[in-house]
């Protein structure tokens, strides 16, 4: 087994007993990026040179008998909206193409503290706009199990880079769903953090109140030991919750006797997939086996969910994204003629057609006479959607769900219909209007060999018991399996 | 009344707050300093930056709703008030919208001795934006200086309440005292730390009120009255040629002393404003608004009223000692020993005082003077030991020198005699030598009478009391 392929807890215990180095690691991670990158199309950005640089002062400082995080050395991916110091930072967007920020984000200078090595920066759907990739400015991702077909989205170049080994984690983030749809249609683990759990200071934001950064990872273990690292308060984020965070991966445990896990039947309806819909009911049944105890719930604002979803991230999106206006950085049309127009030009001409969509949309139902029958209704309908689970959390201690409602689709089948995209983002954007944890972890492989993901929800706070439910679920089926590229 | 016409006026104003940091980042809150020296990525808006509140805002903001009587909303949200312009980084301000921290108060001010009280409708926080700096040296470009951006800013609006521009501009002078009392804003208007926007109509006495103009672009309270002016001239004008009224924006040219339309209603931006997410709701402990209460002081334009009222002072005296928070403190506390009325102590304050600070450019916690030396020598002047001329040297040395009234009296030998004997023996002296006075006097020319008390008080080498040598004198030669 080559380096590249192993995992982040196997990689750091040969690191921490001198079996390898992380140069010799990072190395082999970059040979295994230039051996697929151009199938997969991950990365907007390498960061080679520097990545080496850094793998080599950890391998010294490991000499040198200095106390180590378990992630130091290991080469991990950043999706290209965190910000880096120093790195382009693009959210795959023309207007920010050449963007490079003055600062770190929060969990930037986490992981650089922890030893990480940075790889480089990963492509995603233009501003976290999308759930295929298809809308970078730049290029698609493809999924690693099938080059044809998109790896999902927004994060999908940090899906991806984990499924094809061009990473051993990533970082990604998730505002609707965009870690765990794709790390469903890459058969990687994703978690989504609660909301204020990992500092968004550095994050460009889409939608401020759902945003989170999260890990991506090819196993439970791994996703923990990175969300070890990045999460905890800051006070650069009034939103950060201030609180004890455990070390999730010294915590993990496989024990699932009496979990009470729950099973919306809101979630298994009209438009799943009955191949995903069955892998998740078998998955639930092999839990069930080892002592968790099933119930069946009911969510009944589901059906609202999308809808108030895309008001209020597409508001927030548009006064978020106005920034971006030729005055300061980043792109600039080159002929106008006047203020306004240059507005207008540089606007127009630097955004994609999703984003600017999702701007449009925004802008309306934030417009004066629109407010209340938009904006204020969606708020309402956010309130009771926590209200909903919040109270099915007295009974149950995970809820577990599909992931997306299918395995993956084709490259530009869905890119001339919004609203069939949007759809994909169905049993995932709950999560983010309620401010909860949820983890995907694979589940199934259809006869296409395209895996889907199982999600698994938690009340706010309990990402202990949701990693500690997927590891289990792990331990039985078995977990990542390499794709053929 | 203008022309027949009832004149209505309600203001908006901004002041920045003189806090250290700005309002949602740690960068120094300075004037004047080097174009985009006090910035960083947060307050320029950078992307990924996010905001966090300096609660040293919610506290200024909240003392100065007390000032003005508010009610204060202890739990209220941030939100963004959306638009586009070169000198605002973010695209939006971040301000307040449904819910200011406070609302609902009043001021009471004092105009030509009539007591007025305007309604204060709201007072918000808000972040104050960048400026643009024009100039044919930058070759037709605009460049944009973000200091200035996330300074903390007040925002205080007033009912439509003041009915003459004369009104307005005592409101603005109210507003001023109490935020200087305040110590919470610089109020150099030079340097933009009160701005105003004015809001007229006018209408007949006895109809609905007119439609109201917003005047932006007020530099000035002096620009402001004469703002009013020019807008209470024009829409009389335009009412009585027949016209209407119409809602709009105007911006006021202080130079051409004229008013110019810069938007109509209609096209009146949507701010879209919405909570802003990235900020927690601002929630205020009752404790914690008890606690600012208490740190309010007597306001100027409260004192004012009760020097007219109780201590009988005239209204340019009572505003000159009130405006200043170091004379005021003074005063009161003169005034709490009980011992003099008012007309004795803004004497010396108003004369002998503010003649050393002027002449001097100090203040008076400069000066050894304190209530009880004030009091001392008052009581000596009173009593006649010593002099009102003696009193003015006294006077003098305790501005500088903290030593007691009676050693500086002895020490330049000050004291008055009074002692009816060393009187009487100086009078039968003075009165033999000057028997062509003495007759004067009998035959009518009362002046005499003054040279005489003069030769007197020469002889005693003006230790004399001059009100007894004169009464001995009298007493003598009127046998």
């Amino acid at each position: 087994m080559e380096l590249y392929e192993k995992n982040a807890w196997e990689l750091s215990e040969m690191l921490k007993s001198k079996e390898i180095s992380s140069a010799e690691l990072t190395r082999s991670v970059f040979d295994r990026i230039k051996s697929v990158e151009d199938k997969v199309d991950a990365y907007l950005t390498l960061n080679e040179e520097n990545a080496i640089e850094t793998a080599s002062e950890i391998d010294k400082k490991r000499l040198a008998g200095d106390q180590l995080s378990d992630l130091a050395g290991i080469p991990v991916g950043i999706k290209d909206n965190i910000s880096t110091k120093g790195l382009r930072t693009t959210c795959a967007s023309k207007m920010l193409e050449n963007y490079v920020p003055p600062f770190n984000a929060t969990v930037m200078d986490k992981m650089t503290n922890a030893g990480a090595v940075i790889t480089g920066k990963l492509n995603m759907d233009e501003f976290a706009m999308g759930s295929s990739t298809e809308n970078s400015y730049f290029k698609p991702t493809r999924n690693p199990f099938d080059t044809e077909r998109i790896p999902g989205g927004s994060s999908g170049g940090s899906a991806a880079s984990v499924a094809a080994c061009e990473a051993v984690v990533s970082l990604g983030s998730d505002t609707g769903g965009s870690i765990r749809q794709p790390a469903s249609y890459c058969g990687v683990v994703g978690l989504k953090p609660t909301y204020g759990s990992v500092s968004r200071y550095g994050l460009v934001a889409f939608a401020s109140s759902l945003d989170q950064i999260g890990p991506l990872g090819r196993c439970v273990k791994d996703v923990a030991m990175v969300q070890s690292v990045i999460a905890g308060h800051d006070g650069m984020d009034a939103t950060s919750a201030y609180r004890e965070y455990p070390d999730y991966a010294a915590a993990l445990n496989a024990d699932i006797d009496g979990l009470r896990i729950g099973l919306p039947k809101e979630y298994f309806g009209e438009g799943i997939d009955p191949f995903v819909k069955q892998s998740v009911l078998n998955a639930v049944k092999e839990m069930e086996k080892q002592g968790a105890v099933v119930k069946e719930i009911s969510l009944p604002s589901t059906d609202y969910a999308l809808s108030s979803y895309y008001i209020i991230s597409s508001a927030e999106a548009s006064s978020n994204l106005a920034r971006y206006d030729g005055v300061r950085y980043g792109f600039r049309a080159e002929n106008y003629d006047g203020l306004v127009d240059m507005y207008e030009r540089t606007r127009s001409e630097g955004f994609g057609d999703e984003v600017k969509r999702r701007i449009m949309l925004g802008t309306f139902v934030l417009s004066s006479g629109f407010y209340d029958a938009y904006y204020k209704k969606a708020k309402l309908l956010q309130r009771r959607i926590l209200g909903e689970f919040t109270s099915q959390f007295r009974d149950v201690d995970v809820i577990a769900t599909p992931t997306v409602p299918t395995t993956a689709f084709k490259i530009g089948e869905n890119t001339d219909d919004p609203l069939k995209m949007y759809a994909t983002d169905i049993c995932t954007v709950t999560v983010n209007i309620a401010g909860l944890p949820a983890i995907s972890v694979p589940c199934a492989y259809d006869e296409k060999g395209l895996p889907a993901g199982l999600q698994l929800i938690g009340n706010k706070f309990t990402e202990q018991t949701l990693l500690n439910a997927a590891y289990a679920y792990e331990c039985i089926s078995g977990g990542f399996r390499k794709p053929e590229l | 009344m203008v022309k027949g016409y009832e004149v209505v006026i309600g203001l908006e104003v901004h002041a920045e707050l003189n806090t250290d940091s700005k309002i949602y980042c740690s960068c120094k809150n300075q004037f004047g300093l080097e174009v985009n020296s006090q910035v960083c990525p947060i307050c320029m808006g950078m992307p990924g930056t996010l905001p966090t509140l300096n609660k040293k805002v919610v506290d200024y903001a909240i003392r100065m709703g007390h000032a003005l009587n508010c009610s204060i909303n202890r739990v209220c949200k941030q939100d963004r008030k959306n638009y586009f312009y070169p000198d605002l980084p973010k695209a939006y301000q971040i301000s307040q919208a449904e819910v200011p921290l406070c609302e609902n108060g009043y001021v009471d001010i004092l105009v030509d001795g009539e007591e007025r009280r305007i309604g204060v409708t709201r007072i918000h926080i808000e972040e104050d934006a960048g400026k643009l700096l024009h100039s044919d040296k930058f070759d037709g470009v605009s460049l944009v200086d973000l200091n200035r951006c996330g300074v903390p800013l007040i925002e205080i609006v007033s009912e439509p309440d003041m009915r003459s521009s004369k009104e307005a501009h005592v409101y603005l002078e109210t507003l001023k005292s109490i935020l200087q009392y305040l110590g919470i804003c610089d109020c150099k208007m030079q340097e933009g730390s009160i701005r105003c926007d004015v809001n007229v109509s006018v209408h007949k006495p006895g109809e609905p009120m007119g439609t109201r103009s917003e005047m932006k672009n007020v530099n000035s309270f002096s620009a402001a009255v004469r703002g009013i002016d020019y807008e209470v001239e024009r829409q009389i004008s335009v009412l009585e040629a027949g016209g209407t009224i119409v809602q709009e924006t105007r911006r006021w040219d202080d130079v051409k002393g004229i008013s110019t339309s810069m938007r109509s209603k209609e096209d009146a931006q949507d701010y879209r404003y919405f909570p802003e997410p990235d900020l927690l709701t601002i929630v205020v402990e009752q404790e914690r608004v008890d606690e600012l209460k208490a740190t309010i002081p007597e306001l100027p334009n409260i004192k004012i009223l009760r020097y007219v009222k109780e201590f009988g002072l005239n209204i340019k005296d009572a505003t000159f000692i009130a405006e200043s928070v170091e004379l005021a403190g003074f005063f009161d506390a003169c005034m709490a020993k009980g011992r003099f009325g008012a007309k004795c102590y803004t004497t010396w304050i108003l004369g002998e005082l503010v003649k050393f600070m002027n002449e001097t450019g100090k203040t008076l916690a400069d000066t050894k003077l304190t209530p009880e030396n004030l009091t001392d020598l008052a009581e000596v002047i009173e009593n006649k030991t010593i002099s009102n001329a003696g009193g003015k040297k006294v006077f003098a040395v305790i501005l500088n020198e903290d030593k007691p009234v009676a050693e500086i009296i002895k020490e330049q030998g000050l004291a008055q005699v009074s002692d009816d004997s060393v009187l009487e023996k100086i009078a039968d002296e003075v009165l033999a030598a000057n028997e062509k006075s003495v007759n004067d006097y009998k035959g009518g020319k009362t002046n005499a009478l003054g040279y005489l008390v003069g030769q007197c008080m020469k002889a005693s080498k003006g230790k004399a009391n001059p009100g007894k040598m004169k009464e001995i004198i009298l007493k003598k030669i009127g046998e």
